[in-house]
């Protein structure tokens, strides 16, 4: 078991003959993932990477199975390329584009509320399961095999973590890059709920940054959820500056409650392993599993 | 991108928001002639003279002052313009003021009482809507408001597939207690008010007061607007309302190097790959007993032209005692970061504090050799524990 890919997901590439999606097509494939095609407007018809290319998401369901996409699309019109593959049912929409207008996200997630599908991202790194498939950016060979789930906002902390994890002699069931995003498909309460639901995933690496409420909602849930599997988190940015964004567009100290003191507070409250220097996040992890 | 409140209303103006109008001076005469074109095209006989600086508070700081006649707007202009504004949202030295909006007088007297109200509008991240978000309680921090007496803050969140509804517009206008011709000023206020936001690409409006004069007008008092940066593509009119005196000079220049900087008050400077990386780094630094001198993410790209880059920025900064190189190579193998650090320090020649190159990833082995045997004062490591050892090593 892992959550949202595995070797049996039909992957397909949004913005596949591009630079971007050519170059991490090219890796994914490498790495052994299953993917299937890449959508690209206009080069339908053609062969990008000895795989298809097609006009429209819908061809791409329709004709090789596609159920999972990477979106590598530029911002003015990922929004779009988002709301294509929903439309078209693809059920899992990974999002690597960063620099979407907020109010073009405000549309998507919107419009993809009543869709069966869910959106990873946007302004992440992607999501692995190592051995099985890699849909996103991340250097495919940091992440090993094990039991070890990770939810993270940031990518280069994603690789840093599951590095750690990995030099304990643990590894890894699926690692969810959510992105840094002020709006994101998928919160850091369901990517951390669909871990700990996950019977192969024994302990959670939860790592949260600055700004909004996603880290203190996801401990809330853990904490009402009775879970017995330990949860290990880490927020970033509690040297930043209040009122300035720190690289993620969403990374910004607003009020009180979205420092990084405050969101650790309510993570400890609620029964998590918080660390408080990112270098022993894996040490923390081997503790909490014996 | 942050605006100017004259640059603000002017977006306002330009999807009809009723705003205090005012004509933007650089200098005291400026000052003069724009009151006298104010007063014959308003008939505004005071005149409110308010610093242009992207900080709010500006009235606590001595930034915002009535002036009575031609000869107090040319004082007032003048003691303004030039100087170096503290208000409680600036650094303790201030923001130098460099031209100020004279604005008609909108507080006078008639038929009804005037009320001060506040409003904005900006992203619910919780719920991925906006919303509108107004009280009675205008002319106020708004922080303060909501500790003190939340029951008066009141929000409306708009359904993206339809937009502000009338209904909506109505229970503004309703809870702000207005009747008659106030009421219907105020829906058309809030209608447009939001038309604007969302045809701007903006990520915040906040208007605080939204005034209802003696004559029963609504009307934006102050403007406090953010453009989305990312939407800036679709808003060419709006690049040059930029305002680079209002940011850090050295940040500015970093952004035209391409590096992402945010500067920092600490004495040991980092270079990072990776937003989180970066503000985990600082953390670690601050840990081992330093002050991190500044924020960093020099992108996936960290070859030798953005690590000399993003080294000058940081020594640009003399209270740096130490630098923290931290890499994590995936897709960016660590020998050619390596490569880059050695090429840009040679390059230089003129380092004079200690560096700490933290590898790690792809061909780390390899990077830590080459930095171990270039024969430079430079410090390598490989875990992030190291890193941070050494870092309290050079500061003690």
């Amino acid at each position: 078991m892992s959550v949202l890919v595995n070797k049996d997901s039909n992957i397909i590439v949004q913005g596949f003959t591009g630079s971007e999606g050519t170059f991490h097509a090219g890796q994914m494939i490498e790495y052994g993932t299953n993917v299937v095609g890449g959508v690209t407007p206009g080069k339908g018809g053609q062969t990008h990477l000895g795989k298809p290319v097609f006009n429209t998401v819908q061809e791409a369901v329709e004709q090789v199975d596609a159920d999972t996409t990477i979106i590598f699309v530029p911002p003015a019109f990922a929004a779009d390329a988002i709301m294509e593959a929903a439309d078209a049912g693809i059920k899992v929409i990974i999002t690597i584009t960063e620099g979407i207008p907020v109010a073009d996200m405000i549309t998507a997630s919107s419009y993809i509320k009543n869709k069966d599908c869910r959106l990873i991202g946007p302004n992440c790194p992607g999501v692995i399961t190592p051995g099985e498939a890699k849909v996103g950016i991340m250097p495919g060979f940091v992440f090993k095999q094990g039991k070890v789930g990770i939810v993270s906002k940031s990518g280069t902390l994603t690789y840093e973590a599951a590095d750690q994890v990995v030099k304990q002699g643990l590894g890894i069931t699926t690692a969810i890059g959510i992105g840094g995003d002020p709006i994101i498909g998928t919160t850091t309460k369901e990517a951390v709920e669909l871990l700990i639901n996950d019977p192969e995933t024994e302990a959670v690496v939860m790592i949260g940054e600055i700004g909004g409420q996603l880290e203190a909602d996801a401990a809330n849930w853990y904490k009402a959820s009775g879970s017995k599997k330990p949860v290990v988190g880490f927020i970033a940015g509690e040297t930043a500056p209040a009122g300035r964004t720190m690289g993620h567009a969403g990374a910004i100290v607003g009020g009180s409650d979205d420092t990084a003191q405050a969101k650790k507070k309510i993570m400890r409250a609620c029964g998590i392993h918080v660390v408080d220097s990112p270098a022993e996040i894996g040490k923390k992890i081997a503790e909490v599993l014996g | 991108m942050n605006l100017h409140e004259y640059q603000g209303k002017e977006i306002l103006s330009s999807f009809g928001v009723r705003i205090q109008r005012g004509i933007v001076a650089q200098n005291a005469q400026e000052a003069v002639a724009a009151a006298k074109q104010l007063t014959s095209e308003t008939g505004t006989s005071w005149h409110v003279i308010k610093a242009q600086v992207h900080a709010g508070g500006r009235g606590k700081g001595g930034g915002v002052k009535l002036a009575k006649n031609l000869k107090e707007v040319e004082e007032i202009a003048g003691q303004i313009i030039g100087m170096d504004l503290i208000t409680p949202q600036t650094s303790a030295e201030g923001k130098r003021v460099h031209q100020v909006l004279v604005a008609e007088d909108v507080y006078y007297p008639g038929d009804s009482e005037t009320n001060e109200f506040y409003m904005s509008v900006l992203l619910n991240r919780g719920t991925g809507r906006n919303m509108i978000m107004y009280s009675t309680e205008g002319g106020m921090d708004i922080e303060t408001v909501a500790e003190e007496t939340p029951h008066l803050i009141f929000t409306e969140e708009i359904d993206p597939a339809v937009g502000l509804m009338p209904f909506q517009a109505r229970r503004v206008a309703f809870n702000l207690g207005l009747s008659g011709l106030a009421f219907k000023e105020m829906t058309k206020f809030v209608a447009n008010l939001y038309t604007a936001y969302v045809k701007s690409d903006s990520s915040l409006f906040e208007i605080n007061p939204v005034l209802k004069t003696s004559d029963d007008k609504i009307m934006a008092v102050d403007a406090k607007v953010t453009i989305d940066d990312n939407a800036l593509y679709r808003h060419k009119n709006y690049v040059d309302l930029r305002d680079v005196r209002e940011e850090s000079a050295i940040e500015v220049e970093a952004g035209e190097l391409g590096l992402n900087y945010v500067d920092l008050d600490g004495n040991v400077g980092c270079m990072v790959n990776g937003a989180g990386l970066a503000m985990a780094t600082m953390d670690l630094i601050k840990q081992a007993g330093g002050e991190p001198a500044n924020f960093l993410d020099v992108g996936g790209t960290a070859d030798a032209a953005r690590v000399e880059a993003a080294f000058k920025i940081i020594l640009k900064d003399p209270a740096v005692k130490a630098i923290l190189i931290n890499i994590f190579g995936g897709i960016v193998r660590c020998d050619r970061v390596a490569q880059g650090v050695i090429d840009a320090y040679k390059n230089m020649g003129n380092i004079n504090v200690p560096i700490i190159v933290r590898l790690q990833g792809t061909n780390a082995d390899i990077a830590k050799e080459l930095i171990d045997n270039s024969g430079l004062d430079v410090m390598s490591a490989t875990e992030f524990q190291e890193a941070a050892d050494k870092v309290q090593q050079v500061l003690s």
